[in-house]
Parts: structure tokens; sequence; C-alpha cells
């Protein structure tokens, strides 16, 4: 058995696409332990921006739950408006972007507005800030499940715009930021075609069958051969994620 | 000295009418005037149209007690659960009343709020380019800017008729000063034709006067100033109340029902009279000793002398 979980492991590798200095758009769950794993190891000088306002350059004295528990603002280095945030992101200052979403297709357009099977409705929270991360981030990495009925061909409302029909949709869309560069779901991380801008398996997590990738997409996907692992946790990487997240709320 | 100091019964009951868009929960997830939205419920101030970034929770409540026909919002759910079932209920079945619902982004719920701010029909901005949300939020347009010919997104101006913001101090004029994550609360407090200031403390003028780059709002911009001790709860106050955690996660569970969400309902909003009631079920229920700050960490304080 493994000494960690699916969630774990997520977090570690979402990590790994924190350079050091980069200004982050953190979000929260998943991407959060990313982000303060990230701080305590590799990227010990990234500075992480929160939608609420809050700009922060050191891990948080405790757990979060949400971006605006106080432990996030003790320490902060800025607590701005919510304007100043969205312009640093608007002007094209931020490298990186998180978010999380609820049903995805192979381009990488995200809906977390409403799903269900023809005619009903099953109605979800909405974009939040998600949308803005989507369009004007530098780079974008989605975080999710990997279930099928969240892999789908074609999503049937775009929240947050991925690369949408493929090739040169955003430029021609006038979106701003790059878009999506990774998916990094429980099974598997993907990135997207450099031209067609199809999500393609990049990495399959350890011990996860690549048919069961395969099961779980609702798409025929791309998945190289031999199969490139996803590398595992080190122990460091869990020490800090336990810290930040001693309960396992996030990452169990 | 001219006073603006109301009850909270007075206060909505003066302030807040049937049919009105509100703003709550500008900050997103601090801050956010539980008190206030609870006695809109007591009094039965209905039809209303509900405006913010995300809600936390409060939404959901006002929702579910079938006190709003529409929502102008960028998220609405709990955030440390996920779905709101009265937001799905409402929306999905109608129940307990058909809900409109006009989606937008965090921050075009900003840019919309500072163009009313300003006096603006609208801004524009780079974002929801390519979204569905063009295709069903009337106030979202896509069109091009007249420089360089970009394409653009304008925004229409979001008039709130009042905005309602817990703050952690201010005086009876309302002169406020609101510290931490404020998110869009400023813009919504410079939008709005009226101003609900809920403070933990009110404190003397010179205390707003000492540090003036913290006031969010000047007191001639507010209506009422209502003190109410833990009137964010369950969401945090920096300095004064911690997020209450445990809430959420019991409000999610007993909400997934409408029975569930009707008992919640009765148990901490309409079978209480009043905020001071609330309170007292809250420290009963032995709630606030842990809600209460128990590390203070105050600021350097900031010379204004010459």
């Amino acid at each position: 058995m493994a000494a960690y979980t699916p969630g774990e492991l997520m977090i570690a590798r979402a990590a790994r696409e924190i350079g050091d200095r980069e200004l982050v758009f953190v979000g929260m769950r998943l991407p959060l332990l990313a982000f303060l794993l990230a701080r305590s190891t590799h990227a010990p000088q990234a500075v992480g921006l929160f939608e609420n306002g809050v700009l922060r350059d050191s891990p948080t004295p405790d757990p979060l739950i949400t971006m605006s528990d106080p432990p996030n603002l003790r320490g902060a280095r800025m607590c701005m408006g919510m304007e100043l945030a969205m312009g640093l992101l608007q002007a094209g200052r931020v490298d990186l972007g998180f978010i999380g979403g609820a049903e995805i297709d192979r381009y990488g357009n995200l809906n977390t507005t409403e799903v269900g099977p023809d005619g009903a409705v099953i109605r979800l929270p909405g974009s939040g800030g998600a949308c803005d991360i989507a369009c004007m981030a530098r780079r974008l990495v989605i975080v999710m499940k990997h279930e099928r009925r969240r892999f789908v061909e074609r999503v049937r409302y775009v929240t947050s715009p991925g690369h949408g029909t493929g090739r040169t949709w955003r430029e021609a869309a006038g979106i701003p930021g790059g878009g999506p560069a990774a998916v990094i779901t429980d099974k598997c991380v993907f990135t997207f075609h450099p031209r067609t801008r199809e999500m393609v398996v990049a990495s399959v997590h350890p011990g996860v069958d690549p048919d069961e990738v395969r099961a779980l997409t609702g798409w025929p996907v791309v998945i190289p051969d031999p199969v490139p692992r996803t590398p595992e946790p080190g122990p460091e990487d869990l020490a800090v994620i336990r810290r930040y997240d001693p309960d396992g709320f996030w990452s169990r | 000295m001219e006073t603006k100091i109301y009850t909270l019964k007075e206060a909505v009951g003066l302030f807040v009418h049937p049919g009105d868009r509100v703003v709550m929960g500008a900050a997103l997830e601090s801050l956010i005037p539980f008190a206030v939205g609870y006695e809109m419920v007591r009094q039965g101030i209905g039809d209303l149209t509900l405006i913010g970034p995300i809600s936390d929770m409060l939404f959901d409540v006002l929702i579910g007690a079938g006190a709003v026909a529409r929502v102008e919002a960028a998220w609405v759910g709990n955030v440390m659960m996920g779905s709101g079932y009265n937001f799905r209920r409402a929306v999905e079945r109608g129940e307990p009343r058909p809900l409109e619902v006009v989606d937008h982004t965090n921050f075009t719920i900003q840019t919309g709020l500072k163009a009313a701010s300003q006096g603006l029909p609208y801004l524009p901005t780079r974002t929801a380019l390519g979204s569905s949300l063009l295709e069903r939020n009337p106030g979202l347009v896509p069109t091009r800017c007249p420089f360089t010919g970009e394409p653009l997104v304008a925004v229409r101006a979001i008039e709130p008729d009042v905005a309602v913001l817990h703050v952690q101090r201010a005086d009876a004029r309302g002169n406020a000063h609101a510290w931490g994550n404020l998110g869009v609360t400023q813009e919504a407090a410079f939008a709005a034709d009226r101003v609900i200031v809920v403070a933990e403390e009110i404190v003397p003028p010179w205390v707003i006067a000492s540090d003036p780059n913290r006031t969010l709002i000047p007191g001639f911009r507010v209506s009422a100033v209502v003190e109410a001790r833990w009137g964010s709860h369950p969401s945090p106050c920096q300095g004064y109340t911690n997020r209450d955690h445990g809430f959420y996660r019991e409000y999610h569970r007993a909400s997934r029902t409408r029975e569930g969400f009707e008992a919640w309902l009765d148990e901490w909003v309409t079978g209480l009279a009043d905020h001071t009631e609330y309170v007292e079920r809250l420290r009963a229920a032995g709630r606030l000793e842990a809600l209460a700050v128990r590390d203070h960490a105050y600021t350097v304080a900031a010379d204004f002398g010459y």
C-alpha cells in the first residue's frame, strides 16, 4: 500500500508547477496546499495572490480552510482589494493560476455552472474567480478528480475557457492569458498538444492502469507508450502537506 | 453630535425594503453580515435581488427562507463544503420559489460595482471573453477598444440600493474602519444608495480620525450604524471573531433536505427574537470561547504627527 494518498500526490505534483519567484494566483483546496509546499521546498521566493486581496510571501502560521481565514491575513505582505489583485492578473503579471472544476472537456474548457443529462439541470455554484484566472493567467493549471462524468467530449457551459475548439481559438477570441498548460487528476497528468491544444496524457500515477485513464476519459485519449509515471511525493513533501492539512481535510 | 446609531431591527426596517437590490458579503469569506441577513428574514423582507462576488452560505439561507427573487453573483454555495442546497432547489425545482440567476465572475462583479461607484454606465475588462457567461448575462457585452480594436467585454454598472458592510469598528456617524481582505467592499459601499454599517464596536470619532488610511467609508455615505458583537458569525472578523467551521459543516448537513433547512432556520433565525438571543444560543452551546481571539497581533502605530 502506498504511504501517501492520491490527494497528497496531486498536491506534490501541482507544487512542481510553481517556479521560484513566480507570482501565483493560488485559489483554494489542493492548490493552496501546493503553494505552501512549493514555498517550503523549491520555490521559497514564490509569491501568492488571492482574489480576496491577500498577497503573501510566507507560509501561514496555521492551517486554512478558506482564503479569508484569519491566519492567511496574519503576516500577509499586503491586503489589497480585489481590484488590484485582478488588475495584476489582467495586466499579465500573474505567472501561474490554479483552478479546479466540476466538468472538463478535451480542450480544457471548464464548467462549474450547470451539469446534467439532456434537459435536467444540476446547478453548481458558478465561476467565482475561476473564469478570471482561466482567461488572464499567463499559465493555467487545473486540479480535479478524474471521473467519467467529469471528463466529457464537450462541456455544455463554458464557465472558464480553456483552448475552446483547439488550435488558435484563444488568440482569435482575444483571450489574453496562455490557457491551460496542465491538468492534474488523481489518476494522471495531462498536458496540451502544442499545435492542436488537445489534452494528452503526460504521465500516469504509480499503480494506475492506463486503461483506467482511458475508461474515465470521455474521448479517445492519447497515452504515450511506454507510459511515463508521475513521480511520487517524497518524505519532505508529505511532512509539509501534513503540517498544513493536519486533519487531511483537503488531502485525504 | 449627529448620530446614526440604530438597533439591528431598526436599521433593517428603515433601510431595507422589499424588492431592494442588496450587496452583502463583499469582502468574500470574511466580514459577512450574517446578523443583518438573519434580521431581514425575521422581518419577512422579500423579493430581494442579492448581489455579491461569492456568497459563503448567507445567500443560501436567504434563498431558502424565500426572501430572494434574483441573484447577481459569481458563486453561490458553501465554500468549505461545496454546493448550497437551497440555491440548487430554487434553481432546479423552483423551491421555495423560482430564482432568477445572473451569472458573473468575481472580477465582473467588481467591475460593475466600480462603474456604479464612479457614476459610469459600464467599464471594460478582458475577463469572460470566450465564456458562456456572455450568452446568458445581458450585462456582459463583447465590444472592442475604440483605440486599438482589441476584443473586450463591457460590464454594465451594477447599482445596488443597499450595501450591508460588517466592519471592526465605526463611530456614531458611520465613519468606519475595516481591515483584512476587503474584496469589493469599497466599490459596494460607494456604489449603493444606502449603506448599513454593522460594527463589532462603536468607538469615539478620534479613534477613526487617528488612522484615516484605514477608513473604508466616510460617514456621510452611511445611513445607519449598528453595534453587533459577533454579527459576522459564522464568518470571521479579523481581531474579533474566528471562523466557525463547524457551523458551516452543520448547516450543510442540515440543509440537505427542505425539512432539515426549515428546522435549522427555526433554530437559528426565525425562532429567535433577535441577534442578542442568537449570541446567547452560541454562548450556551459553548461556541464563543473557541471563536474568540486568543493570540492578539496589534499593528505598529503609524505617526500622523507633523
